[in-house]
């Protein structure tokens, strides 16, 4: 339809047999290195956080936690054994006991405090996210920071407010809960598990992942320091087996994971029986789909914003692209040209736009699928950047010609990799974005009104944006469908299930 | 607006595409963001200073104005190495006063908004005749605003050629095409006056936001309509056309922000003064006043720098 887009329809003002007119992304005008200078403030070890204290695990040991960007040691983390989890209970159950007491108006004080000290501390926080997990310093002081104040501010504006929840009905809290959560977003994870939590009246043990701790450490300062009761919230840190712990425990009325599909399968066959509530956030395959009459330019920008934001380390990433197939070739020319400006590397640099690789854990299932692509027959781009010599980095790549059964396509790769594919027919849009055992989010890019309201109902997917990607906000409920998990978080639905109905 | 603008627009954004603007609005946000320290710093502003068109476009313009004008495009700053600016413009009338103070041998180059600016509400002939005089003059580039009337109305071939009469009126003189983007309503329609415009113009010439004479000037949202634009134009056809925002670039932090646009959607061909300008005044001194700075490390007061011209 347009002349961007199909070959044969071009203009002929360019004569035969002179080279393609290319552009040059080169270093005429390089940037400085403008790193981010502000002091984490980070402990050279740090204790489980048990009834309101820091103190050290039963077993004495410790493990190191790792800056991602260069390899090197940040702190030491303690490692908490079922003992250890065991306490933390224990200080929960008692927490429990006052917090639950409180009004709900004197609850909202504590949660107010720890969004506003929170934001005192934004740019602490945000370069220990940073040094901790990889992602840029653009991202966590933008996104991940404020947007973890914002959930604690949203939720403390509920606490007084519980009998509005459920219409009709009376809620009361549930008691203690255990949340497990992963390594990509470390801090706004937490968030987005302590605070309806919190407002609800209920205690927390809530293990972080072992890669990034080091902020949820930092955060059990701010609990001090606003002022909390004693173990309304209790950080146990460690491996697998210390969230084996958490979530099986005994005393957790309720349990919340978010990670990978695999974990949370093993998590539901332990919890089978037991007569625990349960949330799970799992992964994701999402299909960003292209329609022939988007804006290209802004549907490419969204492309890349829904597969590189922080590393594509993502549950909700655009990881498949769908592509219309009168636009095919426009879209996929204009995102190589957009990919090769994209800035990898230093994580505290101001301009980088995609960081390092949380861990080389990561990075090897990362190299591993994408060798499976390559392998397969995919065709792979990667821009030309210089990446660090020393940490965990990866470039941004984009396989096209990918056919749905490919592994790149079918399985989530949790990395900066995009799985390019095409459609001719809406119905084939929607066939192939719900051929997936996944179902958390989708994206569709159109200029029709109408053919986005019958995409978001046709497609299985938690949350459908529509001419953006990755828009996320405190007062809307995210959560999947199929094995991307079950319940809600954020919005009224996400306080839904912290509570139970009297 | 009638049912045949409404097709003749339907046809040409089928084939050169929409924008929108909830989007193309985040992504320029992100250059505000990226951060330019020291050696960078330097050459993003000594760049920006060669890409300036010093402007003075006022009723009340006189020689000696124009002339002390010129003085500063020459040697903007003592004590600074610092370039001379790509241009002064003018109105017509001066053209000849700028030459005389300029002189024949100077990389200097004069601009002149001919063709009845800011309006261009004049007869064609009339406003061919004043590109004529202008270059005639010795004006080395003119700048021209695109009849917007005949474009919102969908008369797209009246405004194609409007311009090219006044690219064969040139001569050898370099054109700039003012879309006057305010007028123009939507960042759609700006993509379609750039390419309506771009068509008809020789490679090398520029497309140009604005004429300062509006409430809405250049700004990095519609700057990056029309350097997208520039750059599908450029890929499709080969034919390179370069790029003058004009009005509303006041400080050395927004040009250095206009350049990143540049170096990422149109790449290192398009940092140099043949390829991007800015139309602006107050602006050349703010960028004096930050090389100063990065020199000494301190702020100057205002008053060390010589105030030139005043206008947009």
């Amino acid at each position: 339809m347009s002349i961007l887009t199909s070959e044969n329809k071009r203009p002929t003002k360019r004569s035969a047999g002179r080279p393609l007119p290319e552009l040059i992304f080169g270093d005429l005008w390089e940037f400085d290195p403008a790193p981010e200078t502000a002091d984490p403030k980070l402990k050279p070890r740090y204790d489980l956080f048990i009834g309101g204290r820091f103190v050290a695990p039963v077993s004495g040991k410790y493990f190191d936690s790792i800056n991602p960007a260069n390899e090197t040691k940040l702190a030491e983390i303690a490692q908490a054994n079922a003992a250890d989890v065991d306490a933390a209970y224990a200080a929960a159950q008692k927490g429990f006991a006052v917090w639950s007491k409180l009004p709900g108006k004197e609850r909202a004080k504590y949660i107010y405090r720890l969004a506003r000290l929170l934001q005192d501390r934004a740019r602490e926080f945000a370069v220990a996210e940073t040094m901790d997990g990889g992602k840029p310093i653009k991202e966590s002081r933008d996104f991940d920071v404020p947007m973890a104040a914002a959930h604690f501010f949203y939720h403390a504006g509920w606490a007084d407010k519980l009998e509005y929840v459920a219409p009709g009905r009376k809620v009361a809290p549930l008691g203690v809960v255990g949340q497990v959560i992963p390594w990509n977003f470390p801090l706004l994870m937490m968030a987005w598990k302590l605070a309806p939590a919190l407002a609800m009246g209920n205690t927390i043990v809530i293990k972080p992942a072992e890669t990034t701790s080091v902020t949820a450490l930092k955060f059990a300062e701010i609990v001090q320091d606003a002022g909390f009761p004693a173990g309304v919230v209790n950080i146990v840190t460690g491996f697998g087996d210390t969230g084996a712990a958490v979530l099986n425990h005994p005393a957790a009325v309720k349990v919340a994971f978010t990670g990978s599909t695999e974990v949370g399968k093993i998590i539901m066959r332990s919890l089978a029986g037991t007569d625990k509530k349960m949330t799970m956030e799992l992964g994701g395959k999402a299909a960003n789909i292209v329609f022939d009459d988007a804006p290209l330019d802004q549907a490419v920008e969204g492309i890349v914003n829904g597969i590189f934001f922080n590393q594509g380390h993502v549950c909700c990433a655009g990881s498949r692209l769908l592509v219309h197939e009168p636009v095919a070739a426009a879209v996929l020319a204009k995102l190589k040209t957009r990919i090769r400006t994209l800035r990898v590397g230093d994580p505290l640099d101001k301009n980088t736009d995609i960081g390092a690789i949380n861990s080389r854990e990561q990075l090897t299932r990362i190299e591993k699928l994408v060798a499976s692509g390559v392998k397969e027959g995919a065709d792979m781009f990667q821009p030309a950047c210089k990446l660090p010599t020393k940490g965990y980095y990866f470039r941004p790549t984009v396989f096209s010609g990918v056919s749905m059964s490919h592994r790149i396509a079918r399985e989530e790769i949790f990395g900066p990799v995009l799985s390019v594919l095409t459609f001719r027919t809406l119905d084939e849009a929607v066939e192939k974005a719900n051929n997936t055992a996944y179902g958390l989010s989708a994206g569709v890019w159109t200029d029709k009104g109408s053919r986005i309201l019958k995409m978001s109902t046709e497609l299985k997917a938690g949350v459908v944006w529509a001419n953006t990607y990755n828009k996320f906000d405190p007062t809307s409920p995210f959560g999947g469908y199929k094995e991307s998990g079950f319940g809600r978080e954020g919005g009224r639905q996400g306080l839904l299930d912290y509570c139970k109905l009297v | 607006m009638s049912s045949g603008s409404n097709a003749a627009f339907r046809r040409l954004f089928n084939e050169i595409g929409t924008v929108d603007q909830v989007g193309i609005e985040e992504r320029v946000a992100k250059y505000t963001t990226r951060s330019i320290k020291k050696a960078a710093k330097v050459q993003g502003l000594k760049l920006a200073v060669t890409m300036v068109d010093l402007t003075t476009l006022e009723g009340k313009d006189t020689p000696g104005k124009v002339a002390s004008l010129c003085q500063k495009a020459l040697a903007p700053h003592d004590g600074l190495d610092c370039p001379q600016v790509a241009a002064v413009c003018v109105y017509p009338a001066m053209v000849r006063h700028a030459r005389r103070a300029l002189g024949e041998d100077t990389a200097v180059r004069i601009a002149s908004v001919a063709t009845a600016f800011p309006s261009g509400q004049a007869p064609l002939r009339t406003r061919l005749a004043e590109v004529k005089a202008a270059v005639a003059d010795g004006a080395d580039e003119i700048d021209m605003v695109i009849n917007r009337g005949a474009f919102l109305a969908g008369e797209f071939q009246e405004m194609q050629d409007e311009i090219a009469a006044v690219v064969q009126a040139c001569g050898d003189a370099t054109l700039k095409v003012i879309l006057e983007v305010s007028e123009l309503e939507t960042y759609d329609k700006i993509r379609a006056a750039s390419f309506l415009a771009m068509r008809v113009i020789r490679p090398g010439d520029f497309i140009k936001t604005s004429t300062g004479k509006t409430s809405l000037n250049a700004t990095l949202g519609n700057n990056q309509v029309m350097i997208e634009a520039i750059r599908d134009f450029y890929l499709e056809t080969g034919t390179p056309i370069a790029m003058k925002p004009a009005g509303g670039i006041r400080t050395a932090k927004q040009a250095l922000q206009f350049l990143i646009a540049v170096k990422e959607t149109l790449g290192d061909e398009w940092l140099n003064n043949t390829r991007y300008r800015f139309g602006a005044s107050s602006l050349l001194n703010d960028l004096l006043r930050q090389l100063e700075k990065e020199k000494t490390g301190a702020y100057q007061a205002p008053y060390y720098f010589s105030e030139a011209a005043e206008s947009y």
